[in-house]
C-alpha cells in the first residue's frame, strides 16, 4: 500500500508544487489540499510548505494560523497525525502553539538563500526514521524570518527531552538559539524546520543532492509500517 | 468644478491646456486637436500625453528598432514576435517559451527598494499576459562606483527590492550581472528579465475583440501612487485645493501579484479569456486603448465602476494611476460568472468596467457624462515618430586613438601574481554572492544552474529533462568604444554564454539603455549599437523578440555609456547533460578554445590596473561565435567535457579563479610556446572558452575540434589547491578565495 501525504495551499505558499514533486518521488500519492477547506481528504499525513503566505504580512505564519483547515490540522495532530511545517509551514506551527518558540528576522535583516548543512539530531520523529542518529545532511535554506528562538526553560525542555531535531553545522545563517534548524513536538508526530528537504530530492536540481529525500521516505516507511 | 466631458470641449475651444507640464510638445498638443476635431478633455489630454511619451510610444527610437523586423533571421522558432507584451518562443515538445528584459532605471534611482520590487513585477505580469507560468527572473544590474556613497544608498536597497518582490512571488532568481562604473552615478540600470512556460495552444494576446464582450479589471484596487504627470493636471486645472503631490514612484504587493499569477492562470486553464492586459506605465489608459487598438471592435468603460482605494481620485487620474498589480481581461459574458468565481477563490478583487462595442471608439464615462471618445489607435499606435538628427561625436576618434598598448604591462611573474589578485578583487570582477544569496534560486524546484554559472537554466518537462536557458551581458566601455561592434559584443558574450552551458541559443530580448536622444552624440550611438544588434542577430540567427528602450539616463551633458543589455534564450534537450563551471575533477585537462590576439582596450585590466578607457573593443567574429557555440553544445551532449566558462571581462585568469573556486579544485597552467603570458591571461578576445576535458575523451574532443576548424590549445590540467602559472607566478586557492569574496560584503554589508 502506499500512503496518502496533504500538501496544504495558503494564499502565498510557494513550496506547494515542488513538496506534492517530493512526497510523489518517496513514492507517496500527493493530495493537494486548500486552505479554505476544513476536509483533510482522508491524508495519512500532511505538509505545511514554504512560502510567504499572505505575504508575511502582520507577522509570518499569524493569518494562516485561522485557516479553516488549520483547525483540522491542529485537532488531528494533538491526536497523532503526522505533520511537517518548512519554513513558512514551520512559522505557521509555532503560531498554533503545535510547536513551541517563535521565529525572528535574520540577525543580519537580510534575506538568505544558501545550502545549508545539518545534523540530524533526533531520527526517531515521524519524519526522520529513514536518517541515522547524528548524520550531517545538505539541505537548502531560504528565509527572511529564520531565526529560532525561545525562552530559557523551553530550550531547556528541548534539549534535554532530545525535541531539538536538526541543528546548523558550520554556520548559523540566521542568529538561531542553540543552533537550531527545526524541532518536534514530544510524541514526534509533529516536526517544524527552517531549510528546505523537498528542494533537495534530485541530483542536478537545486543545490543537486538528495540528502532531503529522507524526510518523505520516512513518513513513507512509519505509515505504511504501521 | 466642471467636468471636462466631451461636449463641454467642444463647447469651449479656447480653454488653457497644461500640455507642456504633461510633457507634450505644441506640434503633438495641435496634433491631439487636429485628431479629434476639437480640443481634448482633461482625460483625454492626459492619456494621449502619456501614451505618447517617450516611454510609451517610442518616438525617438521607433525608425531604428524597425530594423529589428526588416533583419529578422528566417526561423521557426518564433511564435509570437516583437509588439506583444513579451515575444513567444518554440522550445519543442509542445511547450513555448516567453521572455523579455526591461528598464526600471529611473524609479529604482529615486527610491531603490521599490523602485527594482515593481520592475520585477511589471515585467512578470507581461509574462503572464502572454499566458504563461512565469518560472524564473533574472536582474542585469549597472550602479555607479562601488566606493561612492551614494552606490551604499541605491545598490542595497535595489537588492533588497528585487528579493523582497520576487522571493515571495516565488521565482528563482537565476541570473543577471552587476557592474560598477562611476558612468552609471547618478544613473543607475535596474534591468529585469522573466521567462514564462506555457504549452502552444495556451498563448493569449493582448486584443479586444467580440462586441458584447466584458472588460474584467482585477487585481489590485487604483489608488493615487505613480500618478506623476495626472496631478499636475489635477491640481493645476481643476482643484487646487486637493493634495496633489502624491508618490512618483509606486509601490509593489508581492503577495497580490502572486495571487494575479494564480487566479489568472487558473483562469487561463478554463479558457476563460478572450483577451488580456496587464497595467503598467499608463495605467488604464494604455491597457483599454491598448487592448481596444489591437482588437476588432470599439470599447465602452465606465470609470465609476473601477475599484479604488482613494475615493477622491479624479477620473483624470484613475486613468493615470500606476497602481500595481492590476489586470484587463476580455471574457465572454457567459464566463464572466465562473472568471469572478476563481477570483474570488484567490482573494482578488475582480469588476466588470466595461465592454467590447460594434463601433471603433474608445469611450470612457463617468457619472453617466462621456469624458473620452478617441480613435484608440491614435494614442496607442499611432503617436508621434521621430527622426532625430544623430552624428558620430567629435571625441570618437581621439577616444578610439587612445589604445591600451601604450598601457604599462606587468613585466614578471611577481607583478603578474599581484595584477591577477588586484583583478579577482576589484568590484567588477569579485563574487556577486553577497547579493545573489539574497534571491531564491530554488523555489519551484527546477533550477539547474544559477549565478555564478555562465547561464541560468531551468528545467521545464520532468519527463524529459527538457530545459531553456538564459544569459544577460553588456559591455558599456565597448560600446563607448564602439557601438556597434559594442552592441554585437554583448550579443556574442550572451549568446557564448548560453552556449557554454550547453543549450542552443534560440532567440534575444534586449534592453538598451543610453542618454538622451536629444544628444545628437547620444543618438548616434543608439543608432549604431540598434544596426549592429540587429545585423548580428541576423547572422546568428537568433531573432529579437522583444525588449525595452530606456532613454534620457543622464545627468546634465554626462550619458551614461550606452549599455546595450541582451539577453539570450537557449534550449537544451535534457538538462542532465548540461555544463557547469565547476573545475571538479583533478587531472582533466584544460583547453581553451578559440584565438587569443593582443585585444586589451576597454578590458577589465585596463580598468583595474590603469583606469583607462580608450581604443577600439576586441574584433567580432560571429561566425567564429556560431562554430564555438556548436562545439560547445555538442561536446556536452556527447559527455566529452565536464566543465566551460566563457571568456569574457578578465580574460582567461578570471574564468579559470572562478572555476577553480567554484569546484575547489586548483589548476597547473602552462602558457603555450611563443605567446605572452600577459597577453595569455588578460586578453579579452571574444569567441572564446576554456573547457575541462577528460583525459578519456580528450583524443575525440581534439579531433572534433580539429574537424571543424576551431583552434583548441592545451594550457594546463586541474590539480592541486593553488592556481600555478608555470614559470609566472603561484596563488593559493584560500588566497584568491579571499580577494575574490571578501569585495562586496567589506563594501556594502
Amino acid at each position: 500500500m502506499s500512503a496518502r501525504v496533504g500538501v496544504i495551499t495558503f494564499p502565498g505558499t510557494l513550496d506547494d508544487r515542488d513538496t506534492q514533486r517530493a512526497v510523489r518521488l518517496a513514492g507517496a500519492e500527493a493530495v493537494p489540499l486548500w486552505h479554505k477547506d476544513k476536509d483533510l481528504k482522508q491524508v495519512d499525513a500532511v505538509v505545511l510548505p514554504g512560502g510567504f503566505s499572505y505575504g508575511d504580512y502582520l507577522r509570518a505564519g499569524a493569518i494562516s494560523r485561522f485557516s479553516p483547515i488549520m483547525e483540522t490540522v491542529i485537532e488531528q495532530a494533538k491526536a497523532g497525525l503526522p505533520v511537517l511545517g518548512i519554513c513558512n509551514g514551520f512559522q505557521v506551527l509555532t503560531e498554533t502553539h503545535l510547536l513551541p518558540g517563535a521565529m525572528l528576522q535574520n540577525n543580519h535583516l537580510q534575506f538568505i538563500c544558501r545550502e545549508q548543512k545539518l545534523r540530524v539530531e533526533n531520527a526517531d520523529t515521524a519524519w526522520t526514521v529513514d536518517y541515522e542518529q547524528g548524520q550531517e545532511i545538505h539541505v537548502p535554506l531560504k528565509n527572511m524570518d529564520g531565526r529560532y528562538v525561545a525562552d530559557e526553560r523551553t530550550l531547556a525542555e528541548l534539549e534535554a527531552e532530545g525535541r531539538v531535531a536538526f541543528r546548523y553545522l558550520d554556520v548559523n545563517p540566521n542568529g538561531s538559539l542553540n543552533d537550531i534548524a527545526g524541532i518536534t513536538n514530544a510524541a514526534g508526530n509533529v516536526v517544524g524546520l527552517m531549510p528546505h528537504p523537498e528542494h533537495a530530492v534530485e541530483p542536478l536540481i537545486g543545490a543537486g543532492g538528495t540528502d532531503g529525500l529522507g524526510f518523505f521516505t520516512s513518513i513513507l516507511k512509519k505509515l505504511v509500517n504501521a | 468644478m466642471t467636468l471636462d466631458t466631451v461636449k463641454h470641449a467642444a463647447e469651449t475651444p479656447d480653454t488653457d491646456q497644461p500640455w507642456a507640464e504633461l510633457g507634450l510638445k505644441q506640434e503633438e498638443y495641435e496634433r491631439v486637436r487636429e485628431i479629434l476635431g476639437r480640443r481634448p478633455t482633461g482625460a483625454e489630454l492626459a492619456m494621449y500625453s502619456v501614451m505618447w511619451s517617450e516611454h510609451c510610444s517610442y518616438k525617438s527610437s521607433k525608425v531604428h528598432l524597425r530594423q529589428f523586423g526588416e533583419k529578422a533571421p528566417e526561423t521557426d522558432a518564433l511564435l509570437v514576435g516583437i509588439g506583444e507584451n513579451a515575444g513567444v518562443v518554440d522550445v519543442g515538445n509542445g511547450f513555448a517559451v516567453t521572455f523579455k528584459v526591461e528598464s526600471h532605471n529611473h524609479p529604482s534611482y529615486v527610491e531603490p527598494y521599490q523602485g527594482a520590487a515593481t520592475g520585477v513585477g511589471g515585467i512578470v505580469r507581461d509574462i503572464i499576459a502572454m499566458g504563461a507560468r512565469p518560472v524564473a527572473v533574472v536582474d542585469p544590474l549597472r550602479m555607479g562606483a562601488a566606493d561612492h556613497p551614494d552606490t551604499k544608498r541605491v545598490l542595497p536597497g535595489v537588492v533588497a527590492g528585487i528579493g523582497g518582490y520576487g522571493n515571495c512571488l516565488g521565482l528563482p532568481n537565476i541570473g543577471g550581472e552587476v557592474v560598477f562604473d562611476a558612468c552609471y552615478q547618478g544613473n543607475p540600470l535596474v534591468n529585469a528579465g522573466a521567462i514564462g512556460v506555457m504549452r502552444h495552444e495556451d498563448i493569449h494576446l493582448a486584443k479586444a475583440s467580440g462586441a458584447g464582450n466584458k472588460v474584467i479589471m482585477y487585481g489590485a484596487r487604483t489608488g493615487g501612487d505613480g500618478i506623476g504627470g495626472a496631478s499636475i493636471l489635477a491640481s493645476e486645472t481643476f482643484d487646487d485645493s486637493k493634495p496633489s503631490k502624491r508618490p512618483a514612484v509606486q509601490v509593489g504587493d508581492p503577495f497580490q501579484e502572486k495571487l494575479l499569477i494564480e487566479c489568472t492562470l487558473e483562469a487561463f486553464a478554463e479558457k476563460l479569456v478572450v483577451g488580456i492586459q496587464d497595467l503598467g506605465a499608463a495605467g488604464i489608459s494604455c491597457a483599454t486603448s491598448e487592448l481596444a487598438s489591437n482588437g476588432s471592435g470599439g470599447m465602452r468603460v465606465e470609470l465609476d465602476d473601477v475599484p479604488l482605494r482613494d475615493s477622491t481620485l479624479s477620473p483624470e487620474e484613475i486613468l493615470m494611476s500606476e497602481s500595481q498589480e492590476r489586470m484587463c481581461a476580455v471574457v465572454e459574458p457567459a464566463k464572466v460568472d465562473r472568471f469572478l468565481e476563481i477570483c474570488e477563490k484567490w482573494d482578488v478583487t475582480a469588476t466588470v468596467i466595461g465592454e467590447v462595442t460594434d463601433g471603433d471608439r474608445l469611450e470612457i464615462y463617468w457619472h453617466g457624462e462621456k469624458i473620452v471618445d478617441v480613435d484608440p489607435r491614435t494614442v496607442a499606435h499611432e503617436g508621434p515618430v521621430y527622426e532625430r538628427p544623430y552624428a558620430r561625436p567629435e571625441w570618437q576618434d581621439a577616444l578610439q586613438g587612445d589604445d591600451a598598448a601604450k598601457l604599462a604591462r606587468p613585466a614578471n611573474g611577481d607583478e603578474l601574481r599581484e595584477q591577477v589578485l588586484k583583478l579577482v578583487a576589484h568590484p567588477n570582477q569579485a563574487s556577486k554572492s553577497w547579493i545573489t544569496s539574497q534571491y531564491d534560486h530554488f523555489v519551484q524546484g527546477n533550477t539547474v544552474l544559477a549565478s555564478p554559472e555562465d547561464s541560468g537554466m531551468i528545467r521545464i518537462d520532468e519527463e524529459s529533462g527538457l530545459g531553456v536557458a538564459i544569459a544577460t551581458d553588456g559591455n558599456g566601455r565597448f560600446a563607448k568604444l564602439d557601438p556597434y561592434h559594442g552592441a554585437q559584443l554583448a550579443l556574442a558574450e550572451s549568446y557564448r554564454n548560453v552556449a557554454a552551458t550547453g543549450a542552443k541559443p534560440l532567440a534575444v530580448s534586449d534592453c538598451l539603455n543610453f542618454g538622451s536622444p536629444e544628444d545628437p552624440a547620444v543618438m548616434w550611438q543608439f543608432a549604431e549599437a540598434i544596426r549592429g544588434l540587429a545585423d548580428g542577430c541576423q547572422q546568428l540567427g537568433t531573432p529579437v523578440t522583444g525588449g525595452n528602450v530606456s532613454l534620457y539616463n543622464q545627468t546634465g551633458e554626462a550619458a551614461i555609456h550606452p549599455t546595450p543589455v541582451v539577453a539570450v534564450l537557449g534550449v537544451i534537450d535534457d538538462v542532465a547533460r548540461r555544463t557547469p563551471v565547476a573545475f571538479a575533477e583533478e587531472g582533466q585537462l584544460l583547453y581553451v578554445l578559440g584565438d587569443t590576439r593582443d585585444e586589451l582596450s576597454g578590458s577589465a585590466w585596463a580598468q583595474v590596473i590603469h583606469d583607462h578607457l580608450g581604443g577600439l573593443p576586441p574584433k567580432v567574429d560571429l561566425e567564429r561565435e556560431r562554430l564555438l557555440a556548436e562545439i560547445l553544445i555538442s561536446a556536452s551532449r556527447d559527455g566529452m567535457i565536464d566543465a566551460a566558462h566563457d571568456l569574457s571581462d578578465g580574460g582567461l585568469v578570471q574564468a579559470l579563479v572562478e572555476s577553480c573556486l567554484k569546484g575547489g579544485k586548483g589548476a597547473r597552467v602552462v602558457i603555450p610556446e611563443g605567446q605572452d603570458p600577459f597577453v595569455t591571461l588578460f586578453s579579452e578576445s571574444a569567441g572564446r572558452a576554456v573547457v575541462s576535458v577528460p583525459r578519456s575523451e580528450e583524443l575525440r574532443f581534439t579531433d572534433m575540434c580539429g574537424a571543424r576548424g576551431l583552434p583548441a590549445t592545451r594550457i594546463g590540467v586541474v590539480d592541486g589547491d593553488t592556481l600555478d602559472v608555470q614559470g609566472q607566478f603561484s596563488i593559493a586557492l584560500s588566497d584568491l578565495r579571499r580577494a575574490h569574496e571578501d569585495t562586496i560584503p567589506g563594501i556594502f554589508a
